[in-house]
């Protein structure tokens, strides 16, 4: 018996040819389907990857149309992956204590390279973010995609939304600057203002919920490093791990709700393809012994094109994706270059700024809780959040389901709608801006008058009207929902133009800021 | 009395349970019991023992050239001094509405955050402020003041020199 032997020189050879093969080979282990350039490998990219295996392996081409979704749900997720990714880089400089804070967002700014560039893109991707997630909520919407059995993701989507906004306003706190200390020290006394009812009913002492609830996000009684550090877990660790997992739950549901809404005579109204567009599908023979796969030859229907006018996600759905992504990007960096993120003076608590105005997306509250805090702050945006969560529990129709404007009304409704959202908006403003208000009429009226009476519950009312009075008109509860949903944007984008353009130092109306007084 | 298994039995006098099944319902029991008593317990935890607020009672000294209606504000603090014919009196400048820090004008207190008024003794003109601003305890103490940040006094409590 003898070892085999090798020769010296052959065995040089193959070590030196198995070096060579080495990147390659690299390659075939990590994508171990090799080229997507038969149908089953097209497949295979897709489910043998664990990042891409969340997709189906084909795409519907409705799905595929850009004016489906405008690749706004993966727009709002790749604003996230990049709020992650910068979010992570800063918080290797930045410390979570008073003033420390200010200090250190300043070396981020002045003496971290590439510092103030990131925490740009940081800032606009949170914007972008919002902006997408408003956006999505309203293509969702007017395409009538959460009918069942897409209710429940729709409650998931309003639970990111929620989470987003939540994030937002904790990031915007941590650099501990004027509008930082001001906005958490407004922000907990919103959480506190179901005083303003308690207190108003004489029953503060024993029942205190607001208090509570300031103190749960203070941590003491002022506003201080408990509150900072508090605000920094719920911005780097809580939210993030709660959007994280609803945004599992939320890419999972899409396909198990079976993809992308589309209409149920979809297939019929898309365009026939060119026979080149067309991927030829089980070219290669059948890896297994599926039956049906290896009969599948021949004059079928199938043959030649995809199952239910699909295409394989690769490339199709994942080019798109991409490109929403890079677009995305693009933005981000662009807008980063234009225009740097804020930093105020160092936080004041003995001065407040004037005006003291929120980041844009929360100037439509702003504007609200100058009406009333426990109104505008709590009670008509949890109403808002309960109307937006029961609208597909009591929308149960089925027409016009993944059109655009879908459903009994359709786009005529939605302009009329965008003509009473606005103008009633407009007028109530314009109003309150011109006469005043309650109190200013009786300076004695009891508080929870105005609580209940005020212009933003009065707003609130109309549109509540507005939507039941469609629902009568066109018999139809989605075209209550259409008005309903149509009203508050609207009330919403007017609210937030006002806190933006036209409040100036205490809040006081100004046609521009230009007629600010000055000091 | 023996009980045979299988034998229907009538709700007033039920099948007695297994030792084994009574042991084991006993403990999951007794375990969700100490759990749930545990977390209630631990929910005292985002409320520490003692809260890390600087001291809310401070002294002042007036200046002498302080005329009546003109405030006074202690570096600092967000409380304004005044001195009329019938003595010192002290008006917390922190908002009822949500607790920005109001500016002391002669015609009153005005809040840059919401836009809420306040008259000269602290009562709401306009604006979303649900009450009127609160008037502190001051105390005289030799030649300067004590105020205390905690007590409230109804309005119009004035303090002799």
């Amino acid at each position: 018996m003898s070892t085999p032997v090798i020769e010296k020189n052959q065995a040089m050879q193959v070590f030196k040819d198995n070096l060579r093969a080495a990147p390659r080979r690299l390659l075939d282990a990590t994508f171990r389907s090799g080229k997507p350039n038969t149908d089953r490998k097209r497949s295979t990219f897709v489910f043998s990857n664990l990042f891409l295996h969340l997709h189906s392996v084909r795409t519907h081409r409705w799905t595929l149309k850009w004016s489906t979704t405008a690749g706004l749900g993966i727009a709002t997720t790749a604003a996230f992956l990049i709020t992650l990714v910068t979010g992570v880089l800063l918080m290797f400089y930045y410390k979570p204590y008073p003033d420390v804070a200010y200090d250190s967002i300043k070396d981020i700014h002045f003496v971290v390279p590439t510092g103030r560039f990131i925490r740009n893109i940081h800032r606009w991707a949170a914007n972008v973010m919002v902006v997408a997630v408003i956006l999505h909520m309203a293509r969702v919407f007017y395409t009538a995609a959460y009918r069942k059995p897409r209710e429940f993701n729709w409650l998931i989507g309003m639970g990111l939304f929620v989470i987003t906004l939540g994030l937002s306003f904790t990031g915007y706190l941590l650099p501990w600057d004027q509008l930082a200390y001001w906005a958490i020290t407004i922000g907990a006394n919103i959480a506190q203002s179901p005083r303003e009812v308690t207190d108003a009913l004489g029953i503060t002492d024993w029942f205190d919920p607001g208090g509570f609830q300031r103190l749960l996000l203070l941590g003491s009684d002022v506003v201080g490093v408990e509150a900072l550090i508090r605000f920094y877990l719920l911005h780097i660790m809580l939210l993030p791990l709660a959007l994280a997992a609803l945004m599992g739950v939320h890419f999972w549901r899409i396909r198990k709700d079976g993809g992308m809404v589309r209409p149920a005579d979809a297939d019929s109204r898309l365009e026939p393809r060119s026979s080149e567009e067309i991927y030829p599908v089980f070219t290669d023979a059948p890896a297994k012994t599926y039956q049906l796969a290896a009969i599948v030859r021949g004059k079928t229907s199938a043959v030649g094109r995809g199952p239910e006018n699909t295409l394989p996600s690769m490339p199709h759905l994942f080019y798109a994706e991409l490109a929403v992504l890079m677009l995305t990007t693009l933005i981000c960096v662009g807008l980063s270059l234009i225009s740097d993120a804020p930093l105020k003076e160092l936080a004041n608590p003995a001065v407040p700024e004037n005006p003291a105005k929120a980041p844009w997306y929360f100037l439509g509250l702003q504007e609200m809780v100058a009406f009333s805090a426990v109104m505008g702050g709590i009670g008509i945006p949890s109403l808002v959040i309960i109307g937006l969560g029961l609208i597909p529990f009591l929308d149960r129709e089925e027409a016009g389901t993944g059109e655009w404007f879908g459903g009994t009304g359709g786009w005529p409704l939605v302009r009329k709608s965008i003509f009473v959202g606005l103008a009633s908006a407009i007028l109530i403003e314009a109003f309150v801006i011109r006469f005043g208000w309650i109190r200013e009429w009786f300076p004695h009226v009891p508080q929870l008058v105005i609580t209940l009476i005020n212009p933003g519950t009065l707003l609130t009312l109309i549109y509540g009207l507005y939507s039941v009075w469609l629902v009568r008109r066109y018999n139809s509860t989605r075209a209550g929902a259409m008005g309903l949903f149509t009203v508050f944007l609207c009330g919403f984008v007017v609210l937030t133009i006002i806190g933006t353009y036209f409040r100036g130092p205490n809040w006081v109306f100004y046609w521009s800021p230009a007629d600010w007084p000055k000091h | 009395m023996t009980v045979k298994a299988g034998e229907p039995k009538s709700r007033l006098d039920p099948e007695p349970i297994a030792r084994r099944d009574f042991l084991g319902m006993s403990s999951l029991i007794a375990m969700a019991g100490t759990l749930l008593f545990s977390v209630l317990g631990m929910l005292r935890l985002p409320k520490a023992a003692v809260l890390s607020s600087p001291s809310k009672k401070f002294s002042v000294k007036l200046p002498e050239a302080l005329s009546a209606g003109e405030a006074f504000v202690p570096p600092g603090r967000a409380v304004a001094l005044f001195r009329d014919g019938e003595g010192v009196f002290a008006i917390s400048t922190i908002c009822t509405h949500l607790g920005c820090v109001v500016k002391p004008m002669p015609d009153g207190f005005e809040c840059p955050c919401h836009g809420s008024r306040f008259g000269v003794d602290g009562a709401v003109s306009r604006g979303p402020a649900p009450r009127a601003l609160d008037w502190l305890k001051v105390s005289s103490k030799g030649d300067s003041w004590v105020v205390d940040e905690e007590k409230k006094v109804p309005p119009g409590t004035k303090e002799k020199a």
